[in-house]
Formats: C-alpha cells, sequence, structure tokens
C-alpha cells in the first residue's frame, strides 16, 4: 500500500520553541537540482523583536551559569552534532555540497563547538588579570557578558561559519539572536533541533531565516542588541555600523568582498570570545 | 444564609440575565486582531497612558519610593511628550507622602487601597476608620475590596450594606470596588457582583477587576463580563459607571486590546481616564518603550524605561 508522503514543515528555533514567522510568508527553497524542497520561514523585523526579547529573558540565567557548565552544555552541542551527522549532511548536500564537503564541514563544527566548550571556563583566567597599581589596592580585571549579540551567517559554509560566529559568543555567557544564510537556511533549521536536545537553555540561540535586506535594518538600529557580528557586503556593512553607532553597539563584522578561510586554524581562537566581553576593573582596598 | 443562596442567585440572575462564557471567549479572541497602526498606535498608546493608575503596592515600599513614583507620575518621559499618568495608588500609610510629593496643585490623584486590602478581612469599623483617615490625608480616590465571603455565601445585602457605608465615608473621594474576579470563581458570578455594586455607586465611581495580589487578574474575559454589565447598566438606568482593570496588564499591546475591548462595547464616552483606568505598575514603562520606538523607529531595550537594571 502507498503512503501519503510525510513533508517536514521547517521553523525557526526562537525562544526555546520552534515556531512560523509572525508575518505567515514564507520563501520556498529549491535543492541543488532547481526542485522545490520546502518552505522556509521568512521572518521579520517584529520576529527578531520577539527573539530578543527571548535572548533576553535566558540570557541573566545563562549568565549566571558556572562557566565549567557553560563548557559542558556547548560539548553537549557538538555531541548532538555527531550523534545527527546523517541528518545534517543531508541539509548540506541539500545546498550543493558534495557528500564529503558536507562531511568536512560537518567534522569541522563539532571540532569548533568542543574547542569553545574547552575555553568555557579558561578564556577568564587569559582575558582576566590582576594589574599592579602604586597605591594600597588589589587591583583585578574580569571579564563579563556583553549581553543580546546580533549575528549575520554567510552564505558559505552555512553551518560551520554560523557556530564559528555564535560558540565564541555564547561561551563567555552571551545571547544570541542570529540571522541564517538566505540562500541556504535548511542547515540553520536542522540545527536549531539540535540545539533543542542540547541542554541550551531555550532563548540562548536563537536562529532566523529570511531574507537580509529585510532584517539588516533592524539588526543595526536595536537598542537591545549590545552587539553585532557577521559577514556583510559593504553597503549592509555601512547600515549596520551607522545605527550601531547611533545605538552605541560593537561592531564585528567580515566582509563579503573578502573571503573568510572558516576551515583554516585563525577561524577560531581566544580572541573571537574577547570580542563580546566587557571588561570590569576593580579597585579593592587591602589595608596598609 | 447558605440555604437561601441558590435561591438569591437565581432570583438575581433572573433580573441581571446570565453570560455566554463560550460568546465572551470567542468575543475577545478578536480584539486581539485589530491592526492598529502610526498614528492611531500613537494616539492609544498615549490615551493608555493617561489612564494609568500607577501603582506601587507592596511591603518594601517606603515614603522615597512613593516620592519617585509621583515624580514619574507627573513627567513620565523627558523625551516625550506624553501626558501625565491618571493617578497614583498607594497603601493608606503612604498617601501623606504622595500628597506631599504631587503637591495640592495637581491633575495627578491620588488613589489608595483601603478596607483591609488585599483580603478585606477586617473588621467593618477598622475598614471605614482605615478610608477616613486615607481621606483626610489626601486621597481622591478609594480603592476598596468587596466582601467575596458574604458575596459567596449569598449574603447579597451585607455585601452591598458594607459598599454603601465605605461610599458614605469616602465623601467627595471617587470610590472604586475591586470584585477580585479571580475569588469570584465564574463569570455569571462577576456579573452578577458587578450589578450589586453598580446599585449603590455613585455615577463616575468604579469598578475593578482585581487586587493584583491572587494568581488570576485582569483578563480581557473578565475585563469584558464586566464592560458588557456597566453596558446594560446603563442602558437600563441611565447612570454611568466607569471601569478599572488592575493586574497583569504589562504590555502595551495588551493595553490597547483593552482599549480596543472599551472602544467597542462602551464606545467613545469611556475612552477617557475618568471613566477607564489601568491598574499597573510595570506598564508605563512599555507604553513610554513603544512610542519611544514610534518615535525613532528602532526597537528599544526595555533598561531604558526604569525596568530593574540587569545587564540584559
Amino acid at each position: 500500500m502507498s503512503r501519503l508522503p510525510i513533508t517536514k514543515t521547517p521553523k525557526v528555533y526562537v525562544g526555546g520553541a520552534f515556531i512560523r514567522s509572525e508575518s505567515a510568508r514564507t520563501f520556498p527553497l529549491q535543492d541543488a537540482a532547481g526542485n522545490f524542497f520546502a518552505n522556509i520561514p521568512q521572518c521579520t523585523r517584529k520576529d527578531l523583536r520577539n527573539a530578543v526579547e527571548a535572548a533576553a529573558k535566558a540570557g541573566p540565567g545563562w549568565a549566571k551559569r558556572t562557566p565549567y557548565n557553560r563548557g559542558q552544555i556547548i560539548y553537549r552541542l557538538g555531541e548532538m552534532l555527531e550523534a545527527r551527522q546523517a541528518d545534517m549532511a543531508d541539509a548540506l548536500t541539500l545546498g550543493g555540497a558534495t557528500k564529503a564537503a558536507a562531511r568536512k564541514e560537518i567534522n569541522a563544527t563539532i571540532d569548533r563547538l568542543i574547542y569553545y566548550a574547552g575555553w568555557a571556563d579558561k578564556y577568564g583566567q587569559l582575558l582576566g588579570s590582576v594589574n599592579p597599581v602604586a597605591a594600597p589596592y588589589f587591583n583585578f580585571t574580569v571579564t563579563e557578558p556583553m549581553g543580546i549579540v546580533g549575528v549575520i551567517a554567510p552564505d558559505e559554509a552555512p553551518l560551520l561559519a554560523l557556530i564559528s560566529l555564535v560558540a565564541p559568543i555564547i561561551t563567555s555567557g552571551n545571547t544570541v539572536v542570529a540571522l541564517a544564510s538566505s540562500a541556504q537556511p535548511y542547515p540553520a533549521i536542522v540545527l536549531g533541533e539540535m540545539l533543542a536536545t542540547s541542554d541550551l537553555p531555550g532563548g540562548v540561540v536563537n536562529l532566523l531565516t529570511g531574507f537580509r535586506k529585510e532584517m539588516v535594518p533592524t539588526f543595526a538600529t536595536h537598542t537591545h542588541l549590545r552587539a553585532l557580528a557577521g559577514v556583510a557586503g559593504a553597503e549592509d556593512c555601512k547600515a549596520l555600523e551607522l545605527g550601531a553607532a547611533e545605538s552605541v553597539k560593537r561592531v564585528k563584522l567580515y566582509r563579503t568582498e573578502v573571503p573568510v578561510d572558516w576551515y583554516a586554524e585563525k577561524a577560531q581562537s581566544l580572541y573571537a570570545i574577547r570580542d563580546f566581553v566587557e571588561f570590569k576593573t576593580t579597585w579593592h582596598p587591602i589595608g596598609a | 444564609m447558605s440555604a437561601g443562596f441558590p435561591n438569591a442567585f437565581r432570583r438575581l440572575c433572573d433580573e441581571i440575565g446570565p453570560v455566554d462564557a463560550v460568546g465572551i471567549e470567542e468575543r475577545v479572541a478578536k480584539y486581539a486582531t485589530r491592526s492598529i497602526k502610526k498614528a492611531s498606535k500613537i494616539t492609544g498608546l498615549n490615551l493608555a497612558v493617561s489612564m494609568v493608575d500607577l501603582t506601587t503596592l507592596e511591603g518594601k515600599d517606603t515614603p522615597d519610593k512613593v516620592a519617585s513614583l509621583c515624580r514619574k507620575a507627573l513627567h513620565p518621559h523627558e523625551g516625550l511628550n506624553v501626558p501625565q499618568v491618571a493617578a497614583v495608588c498607594v497603601y493608606p500609610s503612604m498617601v501623606k507622602h504622595a500628597r506631599r510629593a504631587l503637591g495640592e496643585d495637581t491633575a495627578v490623584r491620588i488613589a489608595s487601597v483601603a478596607t483591609a486590602f488585599p483580603s478585606g478581612q477586617a473588621p467593618l469599623r477598622t475598614r471605614l476608620a482605615e478610608v477616613k483617615s486615607a481621606v483626610a490625608d489626601g486621597a481622591d480616590e478609594i480603592d476598596m475590596v468587596i466582601n467575596r465571603g458574604a458575596f459567596l455565601a449569598g449574603e447579597y445585602q451585607r455585601m452591598q450594606d458594607e459598599i454603601v457605608a465605605v461610599r458614605d465615608a469616602c465623601g467627595t473621594a471617587t470610590l472604586k470596588v475591586i470584585l477580585e474576579v479571580s475569588e469570584l470563581e465564574t463569570y455569571d458570578n462577576i456579573r452578577a457582583a458587578s450589578f450589586l455594586a453598580m446599585r449603590v455607586l455613585r455615577p463616575g465611581d468604579f469598578i475593578k477587576t482585581s487586587t493584583g495580589k491572587t494568581s488570576l487578574n485582569a483578563t480581557l474575559g473578565n475585563n469584558q463580563v464586566m464592560l458588557e454589565a456597566i453596558r446594560d447598566f446603563y442602558l437600563a438606568t441611565g447612570t454611568p459607571i466607569a471601569m478599572k482593570p488592575a493586574g497583569g496588564i504589562r504590555t502595551a499591546k495588551q493595553a490597547l486590546h483593552f482599549l480596543v475591548a472599551v472602544k467597542e462595547t462602551l464606545g467613545d464616552g469611556w475612552l477617557n481616564n475618568t471613566r477607564y483606568r489601568f491598574g499597573a505598575s510595570s506598564l508605563l514603562n512599555d507604553l513610554l518603550r513603544q512610542l519611544e520606538k514610534e518615535k525613532t523607529g528602532a526597537y528599544q531595550a526595555p533598561y531604558y524605561f526604569s525596568e530593574a537594571a540587569e545587564s540584559y
């Protein structure tokens, strides 16, 4: 007996739940051969606003976790990806990647997660310091998370680049609202399903799909976003930087025109964590 | 008394008519679908600001906290051209501090909860003394709680007599009667209690949903039941009674939904702060936040509007 085909409705992962766009709009996604594959949520600035609210709710709890526990959870995300490699490989080959390339990207992504999981309880010692001062004070500098960070992921390496941007940000206790690649959003949809089973509290990572030109102005001007990371073309970079100046947020953008090798050793570093922490220096009197 | 309760309730229900609970839920679900944008949204948000009873009812209230609440009531935001709020709402012991902070010559009124708020479980003479002392300290409005025990036991006469006693103790102060809908259990009871209260109120007095101290507060559903009671009472007697939902209204979007309910049930006559109020503590912040968003076009962080200052 023939079965009815059961196709999946892709939904985005926001605030720990799988949602459609509040606008109810979708855009069709084709596979590499040009055949219709699925309708992807076309998120709007209001979805971005809602995701920021979700991130704000999750933030204080995530930042209060011990660094060790954050490391465990990011490691667990790596485990989830390892266990569901086949699903993710399908999502990547959908966009035209060969099986070998997909495998390579997934492996690099898992390794990147493990790399930052390891840093979670170590970056504080290296970025913080005890400072010599010419007075009877114990003077020390510690790091604190910034808050909610907006991420705009590129089209190339749709999984690896997204994780390479998100992982260092959440390692230090920030939360993320990320816009996945418009051309290849499906790996981010599958990633959402893995985040949901990874012990990562809902709202720490929020993944949106949709069109850049609709979302970039809101990423730029939303004052609750404390920083922006990602890859953008010259025009978007300008819009993001102008909006960021108005709302005083930190910007770390790669330019689309300058290709980034996400597989390279230097695509991961302690300094990627440092980019999204605030430093707090305390003067503590030590008596005569 | 309880033996007479079913009959008393049935007689009252026959007079005022029952509530179609499913119909109410269906009706209020539609209010959230109205599209209110741009100019009408700004008008609605400003109207909501002018209807706020800015409230602090906590054991940890201090004179200074009340004073800063009053400053906020007078000048909600420096960058926006917003109206003052309707009133501040405080405990009786804070009324004199609020009066000192607001001054005598102000449009912002002072509301005080009284009558052993929130339970109402104190002897009547104690409750009346509380009302009189709040009015003597300078309260313009008194928020009383009804005797839910008497209502649920079917002792309607006693419940009304107590409202009358408090009304008389108010003098010229406006009276707001809190039904505490979460303890009345059903929409029929809410409608019945609304009518019992309205029959002894003066024009311009309020009925109010909740104390804000229980798990269930103002909802569009119980707001709608009370608005329809006000409408039916007005059509039957010509006496306009005002309405105040309180508790649980935290966002500007919710406030607009409530205003839609007022507009579509009672009409423009109730769209002002002598006929409709919001009892809320954090709503004002979100209203200002959305007004600032409308002005600048940029979504605003809540910590720009005196929310509890967490790093997020």
